[in-house]
């Protein structure tokens, strides 16, 4: 599949499958619809494209890292430090009952 | 069935530690609290919120791989596990993929042959837990209470190791004693702070490949665990002996039906995209730390069971008994640290502490009486100033209400009576009053001493001291 991007031409590596976007629907508890479907397999053929070009570097022998900086060891002591806040907590809740929040049905 | 099977399981076990609040913030874990009061941004999801690690979390995960001998990973790190679940408000479970805290132990347990046989422990992992959907009856929703959100896991994954229920029990039992021994945990598998999900093949027997396993999940109890790798290596059996093969899935066990389902369909890929956890920094256990969790190990059953022998002199018995809690066993010690005899101590527990447990239908870390009270009774029993019937009526309102022994049995008039004069009048009105019993006497059946010193017992509302009524017994019965 051939796209044009900021008037490169531009031949996409990645080519995103039916089954894969379904999955990854699936995945993300997502309905698409064909045009979006179409669309979400351009995007994400494009970004892995992208993504490829980390994988020119030859990062052999390198640590993959987590973090950013160089710290290790940020603990809490083992203390209660918070009330029921719960009235603040349930503001968040789309719905609110019995002062849990209300979510569709779902079973285990 | 021609072919022999074997069954091969290997155990998922969580644990809910035994820490004040939960893993990533400050909110408690206290049970029962109404629903969502033990919130807050963290443990509910909020976006632009952090997770700070709780520092016991580490050191209870730490002993247990130093007791289960495993080895500890002074480098570790979180990683987030990725799934939509509306218990799950973050949409991922902070837990351990790539370096999880302690790695390659083992447990021994006793076989039902009676050999014994060493279950490896794959790895110990820290992570949160869910929260709580409950369905709500009236309308088509459920409701959610994230008060168990964020409260510290361990999942202790075994090797497939064991090859029968009986085995998975003996394994379960000894990791639950080794948890509940460094109170890292109350391993309660009816409330939920010990879950065990259960992963098991079969194959023909002799043969070293394994066969597709499935997990069973929602077992409660022994006996549910038991029941479901019964129920769970017949299915499997009947698929391979039908020429079909087995699926891998994950299964949940319905106790009451005694069946299990699968749980999941095809819409519900299990693909957790598990990356390095970027709101969290490495743990690195120094040396120096991995010593401090290290002396703090206090002695495991397996120790206790050793020196018990040794230097209390307890029949094996007893001590199988007493060391199986670790609060009888702390009772037994500061008992016996007062001054009382060993064996005493243990005939009141593994008796009548044991008899009032059950009576009552408690478990043994409710007991609340104190040793000192113990052994105070003990002292009371041993110079003869009650009897032992009043012995056993004093210590169940020891055992209820932690009472002084000695005022009480003062305040009461429970002492004992062994006034020679005062019993001997009584004695010789129970003579009088049973010549049938005498008579039976004096021509051997000296069984019915027996019944004389009940009729003096009772005349005397229990408080007689036995010695002394048998000892005026014989005198004037002549014998
Ligand atoms: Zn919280």
């Amino acid at each position: 599949m051939n796209f044009f991007k900021q008037g490169d031409f531009y031949i996409m590596a990645n080519i995103i499958s039916d089954e894969t976007i379904e999955y990854v629907g699936i995945l993300a508890k997502l309905e698409l619809s064909e045009d979006e479907k179409e669309q979400a397999k351009k995007d994400m053929g494009s970004m892995l494209d992208y993504i490829d070009k980390l994988g020119e570097l030859d990062t052999s022998g390198v640590e993959p890292m987590s973090h950013v900086f160089p710290v290790n060891n940020i603990f809490r002591e083992d203390v209660v430090t918070n009330g029921d806040d719960s009235r603040n907590i349930l503001s968040n809740a789309p719905e609110e009952k019995d002062g849990s929040f209300v979510v569709p049905k779902t079973f285990d | 069935m021609s072919k022999e099977y074997e069954t091969v399981i290997g155990l998922e076990v969580h644990v809910e530690l035994a820490t004040k609040t939960k893993i990533f913030c400050g909110c408690s874990t206290a049970f029962g609290g109404a629903p969502n009061t033990h919130t807050c941004p963290v443990c509910t999801g909020m976006p632009g919120s952090l997770p700070v690690l709780n520092k016991q979390v580490v050191e209870y995960a730490a002993a247990v791989g130093i007791a289960t001998g495993c080895t500890i990973n002074r480098f570790c790190r979180f990683d987030r596990k990725n799934y939509f679940y509306p218990d799950n408000p973050q949409n991922y479970q902070i837990s351990q993929l790539y370096l999880p805290i302690c790695q390659n132990g083992g447990i021994s347990i006793e076989t039902p042959e009676g050999g014994k046989k060493t279950v490896g422990i794959h790895e110990i992992h820290m992570e949160e837990d869910a929260g709580k959907l409950v369905h709500d009856e009236w309308g088509e929703a459920s409701l959610v209470d994230f008060n168990r959100s964020g409260v510290p896991l361990i999942e202790i994954v075994s090797e497939p190791d064991m090859r029968s229920a009986e085995e998975v029990i003996a394994y379960l039992e000894k990791l639950r004693l080794i948890i509940q021994y460094l109170g890292a945990s109350d391993c309660k598998l009816n409330e939920g702070s010990m879950r065990a999900d259960v992963n098991l093949s079969v194959r023909e027997k002799g043969s070293s490949e394994f066969g597709t396993r499935t997990e069973t999940k929602n077992l409660n109890s022994f006996k549910a665990i038991a029941r479901a790798i019964a129920n769970e290596r017949e299915r499997q059996i009947d698929i391979i002996e039908s020429g079909e093969k087995v699926v891998q899935e994950t299964r949940r066990w319905d106790d009451t039906k005694e069946y299990s389902y699968p749980m999941r369909s095809k819409e519900d890929a299990q693909d957790y995209r598990y990356f390095p956890e970027p709101d969290l920094v490495p743990v690195i256990i120094s040396d120096e730390w991995f010593n401090e969790i290290k002396a703090k190990q206090p002695e495991l059953r397996d120790e206790k069971m050793v020196r018990y022998k040794e230097q209390y002199g307890l029949p094996d018995y007893d001590i199988d008994i007493i060391t199986a809690n670790k609060k009888l066993a702390d009772i037994f010690e500061e008992t016996v640290s007062l001054g009382s005899s060993p064996k005493k101590v243990s005939n009141w527990l593994m008796v009548e502490t044991m008899y009032l447990l059950k009576e009552k239908g408690m478990e043994p870390d409710k007991v609340t009486f104190s040793p000192a009270n113990l052994a105070k009774l003990i002292k009371l029993t041993d110079e003869r100033v009650i009897n032992g019937n009043v012995a056993k009526e004093v210590f169940e309102k020891i055992f209820d209400e932690d009472i002084d022994p000695e005022a009480y049995v003062k305040e009461n008039g429970l002492m004992s009576v062994s006034d020679e004069g005062e019993l001997k009048a009584v004695i010789e009105k129970v003579i009088a009053a049973n010549p049938k019993s005498v008579e039976d006497i004096n021509s051997g059946k000296l069984k019915a001493m027996g019944f004389l010193v009940g009729q003096t017992m009772k005349e005397m509302k229990g408080k007689a001291d036995p010695a002394s009524v048998n000892k005026i017994l014989k005198e004037l019965l002549g014998i």
